[in-house]
């Protein structure tokens, strides 16, 4: 990119939210609900970019009457989540995200089901995040579209206080924003994969953090993956909750809806292509799946496809941390991290305590993304109002891919990326893992660092995502070589079950030397005993 | 990937240029915006939904560029049918958001396999 000549934008703030999905969104409007000066800043375009603006986000959703719904939720949460989940935050998502939903009905239109009550739980991705724009600018938060943030900025005494980016539509003009608090709610990563939505989440909050001191947690917890056409990017499955399977030789699969059904058509897709038959949704349903997920329809349609007769080919799509469960540790359910002045919101943060060890899917992942950017905008505003500005000269903390640490030199971003893709999508890589592949991808994924670390010196947009999808997949690919086990979305072929010692998170981090610890002790004493009773 | 800009229908109101959140497009000098980055075009359709003029094509693969021909997409009727499905701007009244369903789907799907279990371990006892 040529090198902008025009002044550097300069703005200051009370609360910087950085990402406008759904976490940033809703932590602009509670920072600005708290009386905090906001100002939000997006890659994209706040209301189309993120993984919920193309989908259709069901929350987690159990209201509050009867109390013995709540308590049940949560126990069956607390067990699926395989020892890692903790009930006291589910508790606090669960109603925070049943309190707040419905305030959005000034800019969203809930749905009425067939019997006229009104669905909050289960909204529309464009309209949804179309609503959260129009809700934030109402609440007189300022929004940056086209407008990464290449690094954080940081106080003399290592508290975060601002960011510096680059605005791609007004001809590269960088800028500067001073903050008295940041949230990072800048998405997961599927490692550019095709799932609907992500290309622009390349764990960009995920490296600002780590160079900022803060850690990772449940990085290994990356091998979440979902259905689509062979060669699209829709990635939205609720009507493959039907579907019917096919091998090569149209011989049908046995691969029954159900929580094996990814596994089952993984090592199906290693033997050859897979084909799929939608004829036995239900006849009410194909009648109205236009009106229930428009886009879906729209891929079948414009190959000339007629998903309820013919056979189509599937692939799946690698989800990572998004569908998965990774991100920044949070210490406490206002997002705080290991940074002062540094908050984490939706997927940017690790969503253990909520989800376990399993995925989050569409609907507890929604309702973290919502309740932790509400969570972590209050907390935000609240510091930013007590925090005594230095006034100090801000220290850029962005390292690879912006100053080599080397000779300067060409490096081939493209090149690197694709081969992220290559030790990060592949089933026998990420779905059926090895200590010995680990060990592979651990070594090549330590040459591109390297290269970029050495020689990248352009600090542009590109060679920023390149250093966070490398970072991100080399703590992916530690902490799974670490977890001697499987649990959950990680799984060992060379160990098949659960080892009671391990069921604690495991933390990451580090950047040109990866790290991976124990959370402290074992959480799991209690679920273990309801294993060994079940 | 984004294949077509119809010019005969585009207004140049510079919508698809701002909302797209791969950053896929220029402003055209006093023209149609111009498809400078398809290699980047993430495939979410999100441009023909903002699209009120119905002027853009998106074709549904994600790993290739295909050709598209202008005069079949206008005759195919699928210029501005992901909107219309949507019910946004002039559609609101004929097309109703029909999102909750999608658990509907689900609980009914989760039913129709408990019972296939049911039943196939009923055919191996009798068996």
């Amino acid at each position: 990119m040529v090198l902008s000549t025009l002044e550097e934008l300069s703005l200051a703030t009370d609360v910087l939210v950085v990402g406008g999905g759904m976490a940033g969104a809703w932590a602009a409007t509670s920072a600005a609900e708290a009386g905090a000066k906001v100002v939000l800043v997006d890659k994209g375009y706040c209301g189309t970019s993120g993984v919920t603006a193309a989908a259709g986000p069901g929350h987690w959703w159990v209201p509050p009457d009867p109390p013995a719904a709540r308590d049940a939720a949560v126990a069956n949460r607390v067990t699926s989540g395989l020892g890692l989940g903790e009930a006291d935050w589910m508790y606090r998502v669960l109603d925070q995200t049943w309190r707040t939903l419905p305030t959005l009905a000034r800019h969203y239109k809930f749905g009425v089901d067939d019997e006229g009550r009104v669905n909050y739980r289960a909204v529309r991705g464009p309209e949804y995040m179309r609503a959260l724009r129009q809700q934030v600018l109402s609440h007189g938060v300022t929004i940056l579209d086209h407008s990464p943030v290449l690094e954080l900025l940081a106080r003399s005494d290592g508290s975060i206080g601002g960011v510096r980016g680059q605005r791609r539509q007004d001809g590269g003009r960088a800028y500067r924003i001073e903050a008295g608090a940041v949230v990072l709610a800048a998405g997961g990563t599927s490692f550019l994969s095709h799932l609907l939505g992500s290309r622009t989440n390349t764990g960009d909050g995920y490296l600002m953090a780590a160079e900022a001191g803060a850690e990772m947690s449940g990085m290994e917890f990356t091998a979440a993956y979902t259905i689509a056409p062979a060669h699209s990017t829709m990635t939205r499955s609720m009507a493959y909750s039907f579907a019917t399977y096919y091998d090569a030789d149209g011989r049908e699969l046995d691969i029954p809806f159900g929580p094996d059904q990814t596994i089952r058509l993984a090592r199906a897709l290693q033997r050859g292509p897979v084909y799929c038959s939608l004829h036995r949704l239900p006849d009410d349903i194909k009648a109205r799946m236009h009106t229930i997920s428009p886009n879906v329809p729209l891929v079948f349609d414009r190959w000339g496809i007629d998903p309820y007769r013919d056979r189509f080919e599937v692939t799946l799509h690698n989800d990572g941390t998004i569908r998965g469960i990774g991100g920044v540790r949070v210490h406490d359910v206002d997002g705080r991290t290991s940074v002062p002045g540094l908050f984490v919101a939706g997927d940017n943060a690790s969503r253990e305590k909520v989800a376990g060890a399993i995925s989050g899917g569409g609907n507890v992942n929604s309702a973290w993304a919502l309740s932790s950017g509400v969570f972590a905008g209050r907390a935000a505003a609240r510091l930013a109002r007590s925090a005594k500005r230095s006034g100090g000269r801000l220290r850029p903390l962005g390292r690879v891919g912006r100053e080599p640490r080397r000779v300067a030199k060409t490096v081939d971003l493209a090149a690197l990326r694709d081969g992220v893709r290559a030790e990060m999508h592949p089933f026998e890589k990420s779905l059926f893992r090895t200590g010995q592949g680990l060990a592979v991808s651990a070594r090549v994924l330590e040459e591109f660092w390297t290269e970029l670390a050495d020689h990248a010196d352009t600090g542009t947009i590109a060679s920023r995502e390149t250093a966070a999808l490398l970072a991100t997949a080399r703590w992916s690919v530690a902490t799974a070589a670490a977890r001697k086990e499987s649990r959950g979305l990680h799984r060992r072929e060379d160990f098949p079950s659960r080892d009671s010692g391990l069921a604690v998170r495991l933390l990451s981090g580090g950047l040109d030397q990866i790290w991976v610890a124990a959370d402290g002790a074992p959480v799991d004493a209690k679920s273990g005993q309801l294993e060994a009773a079940s | 990937m984004i294949e077509l800009i119809v010019a005969d229908r585009c207004t140049d109101c510079g919508t698809c240029v701002e909302v797209c959140p791969a950053n896929v497009l220029d402003a055209g000098q006093g023209g149609l915006p111009i498809l400078a980055r398809v290699e980047d075009c993430q495939t979410c359709f999100m441009c023909e939904l903002y699209c009120r003029a119905d002027a853009i094509y998106v074709a549904p693969d994600c790993d290739r560029r295909v050709t598209v021909d202008e005069t079949e997409v206008m005759a195919s009727g699928r210029l501005g049918q992901y909107r219309k499905h949507s019910g946004w701007d002039e559609w609101w009244d004929r097309f109703p958001n029909e999102q909750w369903l999608m658990e509907t789907v689900f609980r009914r799907a989760g039913e129709a396999a408990a019972q296939a279990k049911v039943t196939s371990a009923d055919v191996i006892r009798t068996k």
